[in-house]
């Protein structure tokens, strides 16, 4: 905007420049008054909180409160950071959401361009709304399912029973955190995630098939050809996003899946976080610790938004 | 189309489609005739496509346990509650940030928009949350996340998609802006508004987490916590009471376990059907705005 511009040129008159505001606050004092409510909220609830985050550089003590908890500056952030625990949890966060992105992230976009595919719209449609519904089931239930099916006599080991296999304790082997948490990452997003790509592909023009075909494109050849790089875009951006989440992978699935003998592959920056801060009452170090995550996930977003720049086109800035 | 052949790669897709068909609905599926089969063929692992011994034992103790019947009834208050909540406040913050003469919008869009990358963080809200004296009250539950900001972004699109026209005319016949709101802009906005009820709906339906960390009085406990401690946590300390002894517990606590489950969707499954395309364009307005 070029208010500072305008700002030193009317420089003499700034008692007008403010009758205009005042003037343009009192006739939309209605819509003032509307956002009011939404702006406390918004103190109260975000802004409060992120100044709050100076409780990890102080000691904090709930009877001395906020104001009078003494200084430590970087305590806590080191403390964190030379503790053996540190790279377990980092690497535990980074390889729960790279797996994520590399095996779920690409699963919407195969099954939109199959959806696509689909001739029968009737077939389609059906198709869509039943892969749509595991999106709307809760953690909770997502994950009782797991435990209820990973059980030791539940049907994944009563099915390699039948095939003659031995059962195995899924839930509480560290090898398998992972595939369980992915697997299950992948049955309850693909078929929502399909949604924003399809509707890129209604944007795509009929006559790039028509050329296609002309050049003689096989189905195949087409859906290489046209379809997907119709779809590329929001590829990009939506691969952008989540690697902006990277650092912040299913925090409310993992705490209920996880046990402790599973800690070793399970155990992520947040649920460290919680532990620690809420269970453990250890405030100051919970919060240095998240605010670590936060920067760095800050970092990564930038990182991935200049290589998706050099590399394509796309990018969120 | 006529003239299609079917080819060797159509019946392949149609294959993957009904596999995808059948490992969405099976697990619900099996979850359904498990909690109404007979305990010891369950246990044996001998149902696979049909109920066995079809009885409704489990639903007659779930339905008798009075903490999952409050529990379910607290859901209900949270969702109610939270919901109006949420539309009134993402209402009353979207309006305003729509209309070109409200001064300083876009810095209120900034400093709102900045929030979603700038959390405040787990603990630091946990402590504004306890020290307004939240703590074990359904304000806990329902003022934290009185407004997602995505979906405030995706109705204050809507709104000024909505001719200015409009608007001047409401002014002509000496409406302020909130009656404008009122009487013009929310009649037109329905759409957004049932999308918006969906969303919010279902988010604190199947929300846990806070519950988890804000409620410590089992009187005020929503249904997913319940469920947790039964279904993740195999915690049937209060059911077996119910069933007046160990014995029959054991055998019949799977049928429990996936009982509750299937009480807790029941409510999304009934309603999902005539609510899909309104998640589906809601969905796809959210996300190509991003």
């Amino acid at each position: 905007m070029s208010l500072p511009v305008l700002e030193s040129a009317v420089q003499p008159q700034k008692g007008i420049r403010r009758r205009k505001v005042m003037l343009a606050l009192a006739r939309n004092s209605y819509l003032y008054a509307m956002f009011a409510l939404p702006a406390l909220y918004f103190i109260v609830f975000h802004y409060v909180p992120m100044f709050g985050n100076l409780i990890a550089f102080e000691d904090y003590n709930v009877v001395q409160g906020f104001f009078h908890s003494d200084w430590v500056g970087l305590k806590f952030f080191r403390e964190f950071m030379t503790d053996p625990y540190f790279w377990k949890l980092v690497r535990n966060t980074l390889l729960l959401s790279v797996y994520t992105i590399l095996f779920s992230f690409p699963a919407p976009v195969i099954f939109a361009l199959l959806l696509n595919e689909l001739r029968l719209s009737l077939f389609k449609r059906f198709v869509q709304s039943v892969t749509y519904l595991p999106h709307f089931l809760s953690t909770v239930v997502v994950a009782g399912m797991l435990v209820n099916f990973l059980s030791i006599d539940g049907l994944f080991n009563q099915l390699i029973q039948f095939f003659g296999g031995q059962k195995i304790q899924f839930l509480n082997e560290a090898g398998w955190f992972r595939t369980i948490y992915v697997g299950s990452e992948i049955w309850q997003g693909t078929g929502w995630g399909t949604i924003i790509y399809l509707a890129a592909l209604t944007a795509i023009d009929p006559q790039l098939y028509e050329a296609a075909r002309m050049d003689g494109a096989g189905r195949l050849r087409q859906m290489w050809s046209v379809t997907l790089p119709g779809m590329a875009p929001v590829i990009i951006i939506l691969l952008l996003l989540n690697l902006g989440h990277i650092m912040s992978v299913g925090f409310e699935k993992i705490l209920l899946l996880y046990t402790g003998s599973t800690y070793e592959t399970a155990d992520v920056i947040q649920t460290y976080v919680y532990r620690r801060g809420l269970l453990d009452a250890d405030l100051s170090y919970a919060t240095a610790v998240s605010i670590f995550q936060s920067v760095l996930a800050f970092v990564l977003v930038v990182l991935a938004n200049q290589v998706a720049r050099k590399v394509s086109d796309t990018s969120l800035w | 189309m006529p003239g299609k052949k079917f080819d060797a790669f159509t019946l392949f897709n149609v294959l993957i489609m009904l596999a995808a068909i059948v490992v969405t609905l099976y697990p619900l599926y099996y979850m359904a005739i498990v909690s109404i089969s007979d305990g010891n063929e369950v246990m044996r692992g001998s149902i696979g496509w049909f109920p066995k011994g079809v009885n409704f034992k489990a639903y007659q103790i779930i339905f008798a346990d009075p903490s999952i019947v409050r529990a379910y009834a607290n859901t209900f208050l949270y969702t109610a509650v939270g919901t109006t909540i949420n539309l009134l406040l993402t209402a009353l913050c979207a309006y305003p940030l729509s209309r070109k003469t409200f001064y300083g919008r876009n810095l209120f869009t900034l400093l709102i928009v900045f929030t979603m990358f700038f959390d405040g963080g787990l603990i630091p809200r946990y402590l504004v949350v306890n020290s307004i004296g939240m703590m074990n009250t359904i304000w806990a539950i329902v003022l934290p996340p009185a407004i997602n900001v995505w979906y405030m972004v995706m109705m204050r699109t809507f709104f000024q998609s909505i001719p200015g026209e409009l608007h001047e005319s409401a002014y002509m016949d000496g409406a302020h802006d909130g009656k404008v709101f009122l009487r013009v802009v929310l009649p037109l906005s329905l759409p957004i508004m049932a999308t918006m009820v969906l969303f919010y709906a279902v988010w604190h339906w199947n929300s846990f987490f806070p519950a988890l960390i804000y409620l410590n009085d089992k009187a005020w406990y929503p249904l997913q916590i319940i469920l947790r401690n039964i279904v993740v946590e195999g915690d049937m300390a209060q059911q077996s009471n119910a069933l007046g002894g160990d014995l029959g517990t054991l055998v019949i606590a799977n049928n429990i376990k996936y009982g509750v489950v299937i009480v807790a969707v029941l409510p999304i499954l009934l309603v999902y059907p005539f609510l899909q395309k309104y998640f589906v364009k809601g969905a796809m307005v959210g996300s190509l705005k991003g």
